[in-house]
């Protein structure tokens, strides 16, 4: 017997006989054998697989929140207990996509609810119900700005995350696309005086990340100046967010971005959580699910799925996406952090990030090192450290402090750089200490 | 004028050299609650059955061929707001598209209404 | 009532540290600055946790009741892989950590890889996919670009069955493929006099799931294999349906070339109402220079992220995929080990049967072969006799406290359900199933119109899609 298994060997032989055969292998009469016994282990009982994967999580070290100063798509910061508890409902966890809507109201609903405060974050008029990732989000972004107009051309800022970048090389790379990275100016912004010259009648987006991948705060006025006619995409970090004006202001056509911010663990990167955002004028071309209200045969409200013949399961071939399972658990689990946190909240976590992160700067500064960009930072910023800052990282980190993260990985330019970060989680103490390691000889 | 139809299920009305276009009544009723109309841009050139656009319902996007080649002169906005047209009154006030033709001769290809309806009785 | 108008001026549900670090105010230009703050709820913490039980209680799951998706392996979730997942080591690690410090976290990618490899009869793969249609996209990228390196410009076709998942052809066009739908044989099988027609030396890839959507084994499979390969072209395989066979048969003796499987289905991860899941990608060596970056490998006892593949498709996502995903399904792969394994299998198919005997006593049966896991409901004579639609039956099962099978799909069978009951449903479970779709079915032929307008029972009763669509209501609005 076996705990998920229920059938007792009496009721087999029960069923066998209703089936009208006598071994379960005249079940498989039309499938050949090719393996005797699959070589892997046999199957454990919990108490060993439990320590079993408790001693493989301890070859994971786990730093301490306050001492972490990187983000670069992954942030640490705090998350409510109850965002926890709630969220890991099995009503919510073992439900499969709301098919029947009439027993997936709490999917619909919560689904709906999320949309909403994504609309509200970027001040666009339509989200869908969740993406893989941010990247997969931009890379489906792009694929959408094709639809629109059918051109070929992608301006994307240097700032916008490398493996976003690389992401959505890989998704555009059997549609004819090009890609033509635009370099920063000094102050760290996506030099608008380049983009403006690599604007031809084929050029079909413009990608820009706000605050940018560097940190910087760009200004997508002056983006959207010199790119009027091509499609806009922002990807956006949520917090940010509630302090920044969103992009829907200055003429953004879609906006997308990683929900990881909002209440999700690090996860050592997944899942997480793509949210994607548009105006009313383009949501037929858009991918995902979408969640409408409407109302039952008595008039009561409800939620369900609407403007389905985008999707695959009608489409085909000819669908806005492959997109099927998405990651809505995580979608409603930004929904509860934001009810959680509340308007307020959200701010404080966006002024406390700031502020921690401007103090950091300093600090650091105070050291002799430099910023790379003179622009306005948000919570994250490039600073030129020294040519064996790799290894300096990996001295720092055995002492329980993750530091910047080495921009040789990515930049060749930068590659004495170091992009570091802060949340509210930081302390002053914390960042004290971190500046006094980063000083100290033989680190 | 007389009416033609196509075994692909659209009608024609001609006058002149301009067809207008739309779906039959037996068409609508296999497509159900009309929710969309994606009407093609006006200027559009089509050949005679090629994809001319697509007809939504909640569960089923249907594509539209053109019945004859030409060029769109005219789309019936109403159905931006009013799709159920195309169910109440689908050849009527529910036409589609209003199509320049480049090649008439292509109406003899056809069906005339009696033709048509005993081929709608062999789908069925 | 939603959240939002829940919501009172001034509620906090959390409280925030005093700290240290003055608070500073914004130094950047004023026109980026958010003038009008987003209107996101403000409630305590009860008025949460009321709001999302209140949603929770709406929702039918798999801990609740019987849930026979075809096609969705909704098998029980263990808990102990919930647990398991939420380890601090696992979930407290940032991806961009030295790897010397995340062996633990890169142990799990390779093994599970290893273990799935075993399972799959498969060379490599990467765990990067985050679903199902993502790992066939990644697939199929791989096929492309196998083609491409042999400086094979032709192949642009990708065969795709017309009982195929909706996924596959929306994978394959994303991949830059025309497509190009293989007509089955009744049984949704392939046709080999259709396939031999339509093979030549523009077909890249031949996209198959086996067994099929209609549950059913490929028999001609090794022969399949040959034709494809002999036209020089790949063999690509769904794994949405691997839950029928392991520990008897794998595909890549079978002879795919690239194998993409569906942690959430067949090994046991939640659905989580439609995600997260995680879509894995096996190949055979030759394709084996093309996956995603990174690959983990393992080399003197250290794991590590392998960067350095100039072929690689690239990136599919960030970072390494789901990982939280890939902790559940090891853990359950360690917990069944290869007996437990084989037996889920053995035990799906002979309750996929078993409920297919009880229920071709009163509906008919698309195929009459024996299924596999999962098996199709032909409801044509039905609707024609009765005026009762499938969907109306599947909305009637609600209001008896199951969940209702897959209707409409696949496309081939006219009103189809598609019931899948996986081995963890008790026999006691699927004599209550049958018992109710019976009545459901005399009801129909009764007093047709109990049935015509369900749901009773449900937290809402039948919804108006219709409106919904042509008018859509994206999101909450403010009266006034």
């Amino acid at each position: 017997m076996h705990p998920y298994i229920p059938h007792t060997d009496e009721e087999i032989q029960q069923m066998l006989h209703a089936i009208g055969v006598e071994h379960i292998d005249d079940l498989y009469k039309d499938v050949p054998i090719t393996v005797k016994e699959l070589k892997i282990p046999k199957g454990l009982d919990e108490f060993t697989v439990l320590s079993t994967l408790e001693s493989i999580a301890q070859k994971n070290a786990v730093i301490e929140k306050k001492n972490i100063f990187m983000g670069a798509g992954i942030y640490s910061h705090y998350i409510p207990q109850v965002v926890e508890s709630v969220s890991s409902r099995p009503e919510f966890v073992t439900a499969y996509t709301p098919y029947q809507a009439e027993v997936s109201q709490g999917t619909l609903q919560a689904l709906f609810e999320y949309q909403t405060m994504i609309c509200e974050l970027t001040g666009m008029e339509v989200a869908n119900s969740s993406m893989y990732d941010g990247a997969s989000a931009l890379a489906e972004a792009i694929l959408m700005a094709h639809r629109i107009n059918n051109k070929h051309k992608v301006l994307i800022s240097q700032a916008v995350h490398p493996e976003y970048i690389q992401t959505s090389r890989t998704y555009t790379c059997a549609q004819k696309l090009s890609f033509q990275i635009v370099p920063l100016n000094g102050s760290g912004m996506t030099d608008t005086a380049v983009l403006k010259n690599s604007i031809d009648d084929d050029s079909c987006a413009v990608v820009i990340q706000y605050p940018n991948f560097f940190g910087i705060v760009e200004d997508l006025r002056a983006i959207k100046e010199v790119a009027k006619d091509l499609v806009f995409i922002v990807v956006a970090e949520p917090f940010a967010l509630t302090v920044l004006e969103p992009p829907a202001t200055f003429g953004a056509d879609i906006v997308v971005g990683d929900g990881q911010p909002l209440g999700i663990p690090m996860s050592y990167g997944g899942p997480t959580v793509g949210f994607f955002a548009t105006l009313e004028k383009h949501v037929r071309k858009m991918p995902g699910r979408l969640i409408g209200e409407t109302t039952d045969v008595d008039g009561n409200k409800g939620y369900v799925m609407i403007l389905q013949t985008r999707e695959q399961h009608i489409r085909r071939e000819k669908a806005t996406s492959n997109i099927c399972t998405n990651h809505a658990l995580m979608a409603v689990r930004n929904a509860i952090f934001m009810g959680v946190l509340g308007p307020n909240g959200m701010k404080e976590v966006a002024y406390k990030s700031y502020s921690n992160a401007h103090y950091l700067a300093e600090r650091i500064q105070q050291k002799g090192y430099k910023l790379i960009f003179d622009g306005p930072f948000f919570n994250e910023f490039a600073v030129r450290m020294t040519d064996d800052y790799d290894s300096k990282w990996r001295k720092i980190f055995q002492h329980g402090v993750l530091a910047p993260l080495p921009l040789g990985w990515y930049f060749n330019q930068y590659k004495d750089g170091a992009l570091a970060c802060a949340t509210e989680v930081n302390t002053k103490e914390s960042i004290d200490k971190f500046v006094e390691l980063l000083g100290r000889d033989g680190i | 004028m007389m009416k033609k139809y196509a075994k692909t299920h659209e009608w024609v009305q001609v006058e002149g050299k301009v067809a207008t276009v739309g779906i039959s009544n037996f068409a609508q009723d296999k497509l159900g609650d009309v929710v969309y109309v994606d009407l093609p841009q006006v200027g559009k050139v089509v050949k005679k059955g090629e994809t001319l656009m697509s007809i939504e319902s909640v569960k089923a996007a249907s594509d539209v061929y053109a019945p004859v080649s030409g060029k769109v002169l005219q789309v019936n906005e109403k159905l931006n707001d009013q799709p159920e047209l195309v169910n109440k009154d689908p050849e009527g006030e529910g036409w589609l598209v209003k199509i320049e033709m480049t090649n008439p001769n292509e109406l003899n290809e056809l069906l005339d209404e009696g033709a048509y309806k005993k081929h709608c009785e062999e789908e069925e | 009532m939603t959240i939002f108008e829940k919501s009172v001026t001034g509620r906090k549900a959390f409280r925030f540290p005093d700290t240290a670090i003055e608070k500073r105010e914004f130094d950047i230009p004023n026109h980026l600055l958010r003038k009008k703050a987003p209107q996101l709820p403000e409630l305590s913490e009860p008025d949460v946790v009321r709001h999302y039980t209140d949603l929770a209680s709406k929702n039918y799951s798999v801990d609740k009741g019987f849930y026979p998706l075809g096609s969705c392996t909704m098998k029980y979730n263990p808990k102990i892989n919930e647990y398991t997942a939420a380890l601090r080591g696992f979930s407290q690690i940032h991806p961009y950590q030295p790897w010397e410090f995340t062996q633990g976290a890169l142990q799990i990618i390779f093994e599970l890889k290893e273990f799935l490899c075993e399972i799959t009869g498969m060379d490599d793969m990467t765990l990067q996919p985050a679903a199902g249609a993502h790992g066939e996209l990644t697939g199929m990228l791989i096929a492309r670009a196998y083609h491409l390196s042999k400086g094979d410009f032709k192949r642009h076709i990708a065969l795709v069955p017309d009982s195929a998942h909706g996924t596959n052809p929306a994978s394959a066009a994303m991949a830059g493929f025309d497509v190009v739908e293989l007509k089955s044989t009744e049984d949704g099988l392939i046709d080999l006099a259709e396939l031999k027609k339509n093979l030549s030396d523009e077909v890249a890839v031949l996209m198959l799931t086996n067994p099929n959507t209609l549950g059913l084994f490929e028999k001609d499979i090794t022969e399949i294999a040959k034709m494809v390969h002999d036209a020089g072209a790949l063999l690509y395989y769904d794994g949405a349906n691997l839950n029928a066979i392991m520990g008897r048969v794998r595909p890549g003796d079978m002879g795919f070339d690239i194998v993409h499987l569906n942690l959430h289905k067949t090994f046991s991860a939640p659905h989580g109402m439609g995600g997260p899941g995680s879509g894995p990608v096996g190949v055979k060596s030759f394709l084996a220079e093309f996956l995603p970056i990174p690959v983990i490998r393992k080399a003197d006892d250290k794991y590590y992220p392998d960067f350095n593949l100039p072929k690689s498709i690239g990136r599919v996502r960030s970072f390494y995929g789901n990982f939280l995903v890939m902790v559940k399904a090891y853990t359950y792969i360690l917990t069944m080990g290869r007996d437990g394994l084989t037996h889920a299998s053995r035990m799906a198919v002979l309750n996929a049967n078993y409920l297919r005997t009880l229920i071709s006593r009163f509906l008919n049966i698309a195929s009459p072969r024996t299924c596999m896991h999962e098996f199709v409901v032909d409801g044509s004579e039905f609707v024609r006799q009765t005026g009762v639609k499938v969907l109306d039956v599947a909305k009637r099962l609600l209001d008896y406290g199951v969940h209702a099978p897959t209707v409409y799909f696949p496309l081939i069978v006219h009103e189809a359900m598609m019931i899948e009951p996986t081995e963890t449903e008790s026999k006691d479970t699927l004599d209550m199933f049958s018992k109710i779709l019976k009545q459901i079915v005399e009801e129909a032929r009764t007093k047709p119109d109990i049935v015509k307008n369900a749901p009773y029972k449900t937290p809402v009763r039948r919804l108006d899609d219709v409106t919904a669509t042509k008018k859509p209501v994206y999101r909450f609005k403010r009266q006034g």
